[in-house]
């Protein structure tokens, strides 16, 4: 029973992971409509970026600043370079364009910091604590509660300030935020620039626990089942889909692991969230929306 | 003037629906075709054949069948790879396991084991649209590789699970030198290529692009949505299976699930933006570039004073070239090089006039 | 002996709803074979949700529907094109990256025996089939006057031929019952005239009956002999158009006077 709950919760916290980088998708999409595969390169830039201020002396605050800045000059270079041009295009377009960034910053963090995996130290060591007779990684706690805190001021961020009701305005119907004076490129910008920010916090959560390395940007592809499973337009959905597969990628890999072979967890996101594709569409938090003729 | 369409005039409808209605498009054709067949084997070298010929012809198959999906039906896909990949691994299971089977036989069971698969991850389509969609190909993606490398059974328990192709025989002749690789590969993508091409002039290329552009109003007036989606995936599924089995056998010549991974559903997936969705030359064109880009690249690093560039840069530059390209074409040119193409021949129409 | 043959089209008590918001309450009328009906009314009335209930596109809460002969109370679509009705739309539903000819040729994709391999290899019934498809579908084009941009990509034409392409599609699949949802919106007078005079057409040459949501009353007055008038979701008049345009109720509801 001991295993199964700290099995359980190492997956839950691995699956709070998960749910940062779906937060990053979310928020895109809710002000944009546009689901951002580049998410997965920025984290990659972010987390290189970081590190490699860090290797050459930097302090721990300034290299934060300097790379926040450099993610926002990406936001709007994204913004007025890829997403205003492609502006009336179908959904399938956008993907396809944000999977040309992703290449595009790939090849430009590698050109720029080289391939090799950088170790990125946070300061906070990957030791067990004993909670209660349980094992739990000291960092992934580290890690949850960085996650809540980032998850609370975003709330309080959409909610309680005029920014975040522009924020939603605009996601809601674009034309109508307009007619009432709200300035589309000063949404985008600040939504591409909080996504940027969550990035990079992604980036450096993941690159502590797994190295900044080159497979960072294909991490961002388990948040597409997390999404499916939570619904694509709630950050509440991405919490509570990034738990569930953290949580049964871990146990699928442990207790069927040795039965079917290992390496489940590569696939079995996917797998799930697709029999919640026939089942459940829209997730378990996510909006119907009507189809008109 | 040499190309205008004055005096051919179709009599009967059965003339107005020829796949290539100019007598010049057929020529020039035609042309191409025995070029291709019969001069290229004699003057080509071997280095042509193996290296951009072959992957060349391969490639573009892949395209067309992702380009059936995604292009004509509409339906988003990123596990094309893990198609390609099914195809190979049951062609040679098929040439190995069954005495005396014929190469093509062992090709087209190969090509209907992946458009199975293939129909069964389509599945979810019947439910959602859109590209949420990719999550279920995702699946493929990611399982079909693990399944190959897990269970030995598919490598015939190769210690290392990398297998080398068997002889290639066809009709008794031997067709493993280069030069016969490529005339292999020639006649099988050539063959579909033109069976593609009738499939989407016919009903159901129109029910797929009835469904691509609205899918509300292809149901209201009777075209069956399940059938239509199913029958895209499927077949989109026996071309990206076959072109996994000559991946395998005429360019590679060993089967490993290596090389089907998601990069290559991606490369797949690049080819038919740039060459151009919903098109048949689309996918020549857009596996031409892709197979040709990369070593014009190098070809002029090479050019630059030594070691201004090194070859792990190249890659980098290539892969931020490649992403603005998508981007580029996805702006300026939805439609690829094939609408390019079209624009071309409409000016050659009215040559030596301007309008 | 019956004198008078049953009605094409009869709706009894339908009523729908969509998230407790009712659209249509308790609506019954029928149409006759061979008739041109208008459904008129205030915009909002609910007469395009009606015409979507007809043919299964909305499911009716109450209610049903007995279309020629057979009674139900939900249909598919796809039910409802193969039993004979076609339709259009009131924002065009076109397939915008196909030529006009494609698009026509959809609308006959029930009319098919022949499966896809056939036609793909060009064997069996698929060639002679080819031919007689393309030629009724030139019947059609030719009927409605839009050959000379049969190979053009429909997306690139103005908007009232592309209307009249879509009443092409709908017309190609030989229909019993051909819904039109507002087939003139957006036309000046001239073109209105063209339209009326192809619905007309259609109506006297083939025997199709036509049921139109139309706003234009001279319009209406012209071409149709029966008329149903819809207001906040309720059937406020029913029956030749003289008598319904005398109607004070009819007349209320247009100009906005309430008791």
């Amino acid at each position: 029973m001991d295993f199964f709950l700290e099995v359980l919760i190492g997956g839950l916290l691995a699956g709070v992971m998960y749910s940062l980088v779906a937060i990053g998708f979310v928020l895109i999409y809710k002000a944009s409509g546009v689901f951002n595969f580049a998410q997965g390169a920025m984290v990659l830039f972010a987390a290189l970026t970081f590190v490699s201020l860090g290797e050459r002396g930097v302090p721990f605050w300034i290299a934060f600043l300097v790379t926040l800045g450099a993610m926002l000059l990406l936001a709007l270079a994204v913004e007025r370079l890829v997403l205003r041009p492609l502006v009336n295009r179908s959904p399938i377009t956008l993907f396809m364009a944000t999977l040309g960034l992703a290449y595009i910053t790939e090849g430009a963090a590698q050109a720029l910091w080289g391939a090799q995996v950088h170790g990125l130290d946070l300061g906070i060591e990957d030791i067990p604590l004993d909670l209660g007779g349980l094992l739990v990684s000291q960092f992934d706690l580290f890690a949850a509660g960085m996650a809540t805190t980032l998850v609370l001021v975003l709330s309080v961020l959409f909610n309680k300030t005029r920014i975040g009701l522009s924020l939603r305005a605009v996601a809601d119907d674009t034309l109508a935020a307009q007619a009432v004076g709200i300035r589309l490129s000063r949404i985008w910008v600040v939504v591409w620039a909080v996504a940027g920010l969550v990035a990079l916090i992604t980036g450096l959560l993941w690159g502590a626990r797994l190295g900044v390395q080159f497979s960072l940007s294909l991490v961002v592809l388990k948040a597409l089942p997390v999404l499916i499973i939570g619904g694509f337009s709630s950050v509440g959905g991405a919490i509570v889909g990034g738990l569930i597969v953290g949580a049964s990628e871990k146990l699928a890999e442990i207790y069927a692991g040795p039965l079917i072979g290992s390496g489940i967890e590569n696939w079995f996101p996917y797998v799930l969230a697709m029999l919640f594709l026939l089942v459940r569409p829209t997730g378990l938090f996510g909006e119907r929306s009507i189809d008109r003729v | 003037m040499l190309y205008s369409e004055a005096g051919q005039f179709s009599t009967r409808y059965a003339a107005d629906r020829r796949l290539f209605r100019l007598r010049q498009d057929r020529l020039g054709l035609g042309l191409l075709l025995v070029f291709a067949f019969a001069v290229v084997p004699q003057v080509g070298n071997d280095y042509w054949f193996s290296a951009i010929l072959t992957p060349f012809l391969v490639l573009s198959l892949a395209g067309l069948g992702l380009n059936l999906l995604t292009g004509y039906a509409g339906q988003l896909s990123l596990g094309s790879a893990a198609f390609m990949a099914a195809g190979a691994f049951a062609t040679y299971n098929f040439q190995l396991r069954i005495e005396g089977l014929p190469l093509l036989a062992s090709f087209a069971l190969g090509g209907a084991v992946a458009a199975l698969l293939s129909l069964v991850f389509g599945l979810p389509s019947l439910r959602i649209k859109g590209f949420y969609l990719i999550v279920s190909t995702l699946a493929a993606q990611f399982l079909v590789p693990w399944a190959l490398v897990k269970y030995g059974w598919f490598s015939n328990y190769n210690a290392s699970g990398v297998i080398s192709a068997p002889r290639l025989d066809i009709f008794g002749l031997d067709l493993s030198s280069p030069a016969g690789r490529y005339v292999l590969t020639l006649g099988v993508v050539v063959a579909l290529a033109f069976l593609a091409r009738n499939i989407v002039r016919s009903e159901l290329g129109r029910n797929w692009m009835a469904v691509r552009d609205m899918d509300t109003a292809a149901a209201v007036i009777g075209i069956p949505l399940a059938r239509t989606k199913l029958l895209a995936f499927a077949i989109s599924g026996f071309y990206l299976g076959v072109a996994g089995a000559l991946w395998a056998f005429t360019y590679l010549g060993t089967v490993e699930p290596h090389g089907f991974d998601l990069n290559r559903s991606f490369q797949v997936l690049f080819i038919i933006i740039i060459g151009g969705m919903g098109s048949i030359l689309g996918n020549f064109l857009g596996a031409a570039f892709i197979v040709l880009f990369p070593l014009l690249l190098s070809n002029l690093a090479g050019l630059l004073p030594g070691g201004l560039i090194d070859p792990g840069q190249l890659e980098n530059i290539q892969k931020m070239i490649f992403g603005a390209l998508i981007i580029v074409f996805l702006i300026r040119e939805p439609e690829g090089l094939a609408r390019l193409w079209q624009q071309f021949r409409a000016r050659l129409r009215r040559w030596p006039l301007r309008y | 002996m019956n004198l008078f043959p049953p009605p094409l089209l009869e709706l009894s008590h339908i009523s729908l709803s969509f998230k407790g918001v009712k659209a249509i309450t308790d609506i019954s009328f029928a149409v006759a074979r061979g008739e041109i009906c208008a459904l008129i009314g205030p915009n909002g009335a609910g007469k395009s949700s009606l015409l979507n209930v007809i043919n299964g596109v909305y499911q009716a809460q109450e209610g049903q529907i007995r279309f020629d002969g057979e009674v139900r109370r939900h249909m598919r679509p796809h039910h409802a094109a193969e039993r004979g009705m076609a339709r259009s739309f009131q924002n065009l539903a076109l397939f915008k990256g196909m030529t006009v000819l494609d698009n026509v040729l959809t609308g006959r994709n029930l009319k098919r025996r022949s499966s896809w391999i056939e036609q793909a290899l060009g064997i069996g019934r698929a060639p002679r089939e080819d031919d007689e498809q393309r030629r009724r579908a030139e019947e059609v084009i030719e009927f409605l006057n839009i050959q000379s941009w049969r190979q053009s990509l429909v997306g690139t034409l103005p908007y009232g031929l592309q209307k009249r392409v879509e009443l092409a599609r709908a017309l190609a699949a030989e229909p019993k019952l051909l819904l039109l949802d507002e087939p003139m919106a957006g036309m000046n007078a001239a073109e209105k005239k063209e339209m009326s005079r192809f619905i007309v057409d259609i109506n006297r040459e083939f025997g199709t009956t036509v049921v139109l949501i139309e706003h234009d009353i001279g319009v209406v007055m012209g071409i149709s002999s029966h008329v149903v008038v819809l207001d906040y979701g309720r059937k406020i008049g029913d029956g030749p158009p003289e008598e319904v345009r005398a109607n004070p109720e009819v007349i209320a509801a247009y100009l906005g006077t309430r008791h």
